[in-house]
């Protein structure tokens, strides 16, 4: 467990090490961006910048000073952004994204504090409509395996996997919103704004996990095992959940990880359609608006954001399978 | 045929042994391809989508040959017009076909500002047969009142030129890569594969729109060297999808590595180069071939989001990820413009729905083990 | 009463490539804490009949048919699917060739032993836990407490055909169907699972069906032994007097592949020609007279039906589906 965790956290390190390091340098490199010199910006966001990235020193030191705690000035080594007015920004490692380079009274940490709890809610909303859906569409494609019902299952499956979700979000859209009109076009805050495109986000990944559970009980369900468990006289249901279900559905468990990450993406295009105000919003505002630190401090943090999420799946999966160890992996 | 006693001992006489190897070599020659090709025939589903895509394919190559409307002409006084089937009319043409004497430059500045030679033969070709005739808004008009059928055919070239480029682009630097790290082995092979597990757990689209947000910054810079957006577009997009391929041309050469079948043909003295190409090449290429037509619809479809959010394909060119943009923007509450959803929609479903089954048919027909296990 | 009564029990599978006769009209009775030897080559419906005992045959493609399944004079084709549940893993219960995959590898033994008693006896897990404990220690698993909370993974494959035993006594059935109990284990394994099986029915009275292919398990074991082949019964009889005088010609086959203590080493084994028939394209006559040293011209042209007789020396009852019974009946005595 220790091993796992700490060889997982090792490689986590050397990623973002990487990321951060050619983020870094390019953004450097960009005439006008905020750790150049040559900037034609608002004083006041420029007077931010100055105390912020210390732009004079050499530019290894700026990283550093961009990345961690340590006190790179005159001051001494330790304890930066403990004295007062010397240096406001105290780097990346101890969760400090800096100010933002377009709004002057925002430091990129109060977007990030803004947004992501309501990206993180339409991610869960997304997860589990993909859940349920895919989910229980797979085991019963896979109990009524060559029937009609198995038949269209898999065939919308494709169609879920084949489409990107700002067409299904249209359709849906033009279904929900105006020809039966339940749903609101846009925006945030109450239960019946999170539905659409919660679905609209989950379809896709209910489409592969439909397929995962499908193939993953049919698998499941050839096993001698299962006959044993006819045999011991237990009911169909019975032997479908407990004995089925669990085998059935680790494919789809080891998918989550990639599905978390592919639900990060898609919110960047849902938020778009829906008005969302979530963090994807304010990424790719920041990519057009040319935002750097803004952009930066998104992308960093979902690199930590995914790699987490994958080494809890990864936790969860050998929890599940009492075969596979953590040493292992 | 070296060895005369072997061959008496299992009871054939040298020329029987030569017949049944040239037997042998005209058997293999044919057999992976054209029994590939015989189980791709028996799946309807597959075949129709290849013909589909066909079709497809040849109208968005020829689409200056089609007598359609100008896909980038602004009209806003015919904005938002609902679909209507009417016959047409000469529209906008009329004054070029009254003259005989047209000018290439003159089709190419009135009609689209981007051709190349070979658009504005294909032009000149539609002015000959049609005459100005051009069709009325069967697919209605958008925002800026230009017309939605013409627009999804032209900005099919885009997304299937960008498609094809970009999936070979990453199909190239991921087969070098993970054929190199495969046949390297050892200590190599390691570290190479290493470097992939690193980058496969950044989270590339986060990463590509913030490098594509710098590059605008070098804008000029690079169209000096003659790289635009679209050509930065290919490569980022083909940078992010060599992962996968690298990892299975990878495992697939390893795997050869120790078949039975190279082992023997190294026993007898063949060059490395030749087993390469003799041997595997032609069992690497099946699996290439499959993971590629996976790697196509999702090259279309992060074209189509990158565009979408504004960071890909730039106006005047048109892609279906800008029409998608296009019809999500003019979604509001007061007034269904449909027609600006559905169409582009309905294009980019069919094309992704038939490259997703043709490429199921193909992995089927080209890999029988897989056949039934989605 | 006898314990079962199965009468013209048929079994066929319908599949794509037409239709397979898997139990072609077969009979048997079982008397209560006998042993019965269910004996032939793979494919030769040993295993379906089993299946089909307890409605457990797949369906579809397959259908069981039968005059009558008579258990403790209840007949089970009678039966709807929820009454035969409650005797399937209850009265009678049915263990598995594989220990390997027939235990669920995701659970716990204790899991997987307890829901049999929670089932059928309405036991409370913390009760079923304790019995089954019991079990597994009846069974000889060493040091049962700690076991019953591990894994199949984590133990080995005697130890886990002795938990499908212990699973299969749970509820203490009056019949155990023992599918290849010990094919898929090591010889030494097989010898002393073959033993506790024996150690066990004494103890419990339990009868048992054991199916096999291999001769030399069921020897020891069986009160009487039913030769099957090709989806039938082609030789019923005592153990003894089928080893002493094997009176159908593929039995004497089977005999024949056997190494006995006398005979010498370095002789050949007999063995019997040709593979066994494909059941969706059985032969007009006789199944086996493909693979027959003793086929005659009829035996092409005819399938013969089970004679019963007595047993020359024993008397004891016997059948043998075979038009040249007498023939090898004389034959013995010829070489003897």
């Amino acid at each position: 467990m220790i091993r796992f965790l700490s060889r997982r956290l090792l490689w986590m390190a050397i990623t973002f090490l990487l990321v951060s390091l050619v983020s870094f340098t390019l953004m450097h490199s960009v005439k006008g961006g905020p750790f150049s010199k040559e900037r034609k910006l608002d004083p006041a966001i420029l007077a931010n910048m100055e105390a912020a990235y210390h732009l004079d020193w050499p530019i290894w030191k700026q990283y550093l000073h961009y990345m961690g705690p340590l006190n790179l000035g005159d001051e001494g080594w330790f304890g930066k952004g403990e004295q007062k007015g010397s240096d406001p920004f105290t780097g990346v490692l101890v969760g400090d994204f800096g100010p933002s380079f377009r709004y002057q009274d925002f430091t990129v940490n109060d977007i990030i504090g803004q947004s992501l709890p309501i990206s993180a809610l339409l991610g869960v909303v997304a997860m589990m409509w993909a859940l349920a859906l895919g989910v229980s569409a797979g085991i019963a494609s896979a109990l009524r395996r060559g029937s009609g019902l198995d038949l269209s299952m898999r065939l919308a499956a494709t169609g879920g996997i084949a489409l990107p979700n700002f067409v299904i979000a249209g359709f849906l859209v033009i279904l929900f919103v105006f020809l039966i009109p339940l749903l609101p076009v846009a925006g945030w805050g109450t239960l019946k704004h999170m539905l659409l495109p919660g679905f609209c986000l989950g379809l896709g990944f209910a489409a592969y996990i439909s397929r995962l559970t499908r193939t993953g009980m049919l698998e499941v369900l050839s096993q001698d095992h299962i006959r044993t468990a006819h045999a011991k006289g237990l009911a169909p249901r019975t032997v479908v959940m407990r004995h089925a279900l669990k085998g059935g559905l680790l494919p789809v468990v080891s998918y989550l990880g990639p599905a978390t990450a592919g639900v990060l993406t898609g919110s960047l295009v849902l938020e778009r359609i829906f008005n969302i105000p979530g963090m994807g919003s304010h990424f790719v505002n920041a990519a057009t608006n040319r935002d750097y630190t803004l952009a930066m401090g998104v992308t960093l943090l979902y690199t930590v954001l995914v790699y987490s999420l994958n080494a809890v799946v990864d936790l969860a999966y050998t929890l599940l399978d009492p075969r596979i160890r953590l040493e292992d992996q | 045929m070296a060895d005369h006693g072997s061959l008496e001992r299992l009871g054939l006489k040298p020329e029987d042994a030569e017949r049944l190897l040239k037997e042998a070599r005209e058997f293999k020659g044919e057999s992976l391809w054209s029994d590939a090709w015989r189980r791709l025939r028996r799946n309807r589903v597959a075949l129709w989508s290849m013909y589909f895509l066909v079709a497809f394919g040849l109208m968005s190559f020829f689409a200056p040959l089609l007598p359609m409307r100008n896909p980038a002409a602004q009209a806003p006084e015919i904005q938002f017009q609902s679909p209507t089937l009417n016959l047409g009319d000469s529209g906008y043409l009329q004054e070029y076909a009254a003259d005989d004497k047209i000018t290439s430059e003159e089709i190419v500045n009135a009609y689209w500002p981007e051709m190349n030679s070979l658009d504005v033969l294909f032009v000149k070709v539609r002015l000959a047969v049609f005459g100005s005739w051009q069709p009325g808004f069967w697919m209605g008009t958008d925002a800026m009142g230009r017309d939605v059928l013409s627009r999804i055919v032209w900005g099919s070239r885009t997304s299937i030129k960008v498609a094809l480029i970009a999936s070979l682009f990453s199909l190239l630097i991921g087969v070098v890569y993970g054929a190199l790290s495969g046949l390297l082995g050892g200590w190599v092979d390691n570290l190479m594969m290493r470097i992939v597990d690193i980058l496969y757990s950044i989270p590339f689209i986060f990463v590509v729109i913030f490098l594509i947000t710098l590059i605008g910054d070098y804008k000029q810079a690079l169209e000096e060297w003659g790289i635009d957006r679209m050509v930065v577009l290919y490569l980022v997009i083909g940078a992010v999808y060599w992962l996968t391929m690298a990892r299975v041309v990878r495992g697939q050469v390893l795997a050869l590595k120790h078949k039975e079948f190279v082992e023997a043909a190294r026993v007898i003295g063949a060059s490395t180069p030749r087993i390469l190409f003799a041997h595997v090449v032609p069992n690497v290429l099946s699996i290439v071939i499959i993971y590629l037509t996976l790697t196509i619809p999702a090259v279309m479809l992060f074209e189509a989001f990158l565009s979408f959010l504004g960071l890909g394909v730039e106006a005047p060119e048109v892609s279906w990820g800008i029409l998608a943009a296009d019809g999500t923007a003019a979604i509001n509450p007061l007034r269904l413009f449909w027609w600006l959803v559905v169409f582009p929609s309905l294009a980019m479903a069919s094309t992704l729905l038939a490259l997703n089954l043709l490429g199921d048919g193909l992995r089927d027909a080209l890999d029988p083990k897989m056949r039934g296990k989605d | 009463m006898a314990l079962l009564e199965v009468e013209n029990l048929r079994v066929r599978f319908e599949t794509h490539h037409g239709v397979v006769r898997a139990v072609d009209g077969v009979s048997f009775t079982l008397e209560e804490g006998q042993t019965l030897g269910l004996v032939g080559e793979s494919g030769s419906g040993k295993s379906v009949t089993n299946m089909a005992l307890l409605g457990l045959v797949p369906s579809p493609p397959g259908v069981v048919e039968a005059d009558a399944i008579r258990f403790e004079g209840q007949d089970l084709t009678k039966l709807s699917e929820k009454q035969l549940r409650k005797i399937r893993g209850n009265r009678i219960s049915m263990i598995f060739q594989d220990p390997m995959t027939s235990l669920n590898p995701l659970l716990t033994i204790e899991r997987q032993m307890t829901e049999v008693l929670c089932l059928h006896k309405g036991l409370s897990r913390r009760e079923a836990k304790q019995k089954a404990i019991e079990g597994l220690g009846d069974v000889g698993i060493p040091s049962p407490e700690t076991r019953i909370d591990q894994y199949p993974h984590e133990l080995s494959g005697g130890m886990r055909q002795r938990v499908m035993i212990a699973m299969g006594l749970l509820c203490a059935p009056k019949l155990l169907l023992a599918d290849e109990p010990t094919t898929a284990l090591d010889v030494t394994i097989q010898a002393q699972v073959l033993e506790l099986m024996k150690d066990l029915q004494k103890r419990h009275g339990t009868a048992i069906i054991l199916v096999t292919h291999d001769l030399g398990v069921v020897a020891g074991m069986s009160h009487k032994i039913h030769v099957m082949y090709a989806g039938r019964m082609v030789e019923t009889s005592p153990t003894f007097e089928l080893f002493q005088r094997p009176l159908h010609p593929y039995t004497k086959g089977l005999l024949g592949s056997i190494p006995t203590l006398h005979s010498t080493p370095g002789e050949d084994l007999e063995s019997i020609p040709g593979a066994p028939p494909d059941l969706a394209n059985l032969p007009k006559g006789c199944a086996f007279a493909p693979r027959c040293a003793w086929k005659k011209e009829r035996c092409e042209q005819q399938a013969p039906d089970a004679e019963r007789f007595h047993d020359p020396q024993s008397g004891a009852p016997r059948t043998s589906a075979c038009f040249e019974l007498n023939q090898l009946a004389g034959a013995r005595e010829v070489q003897s």
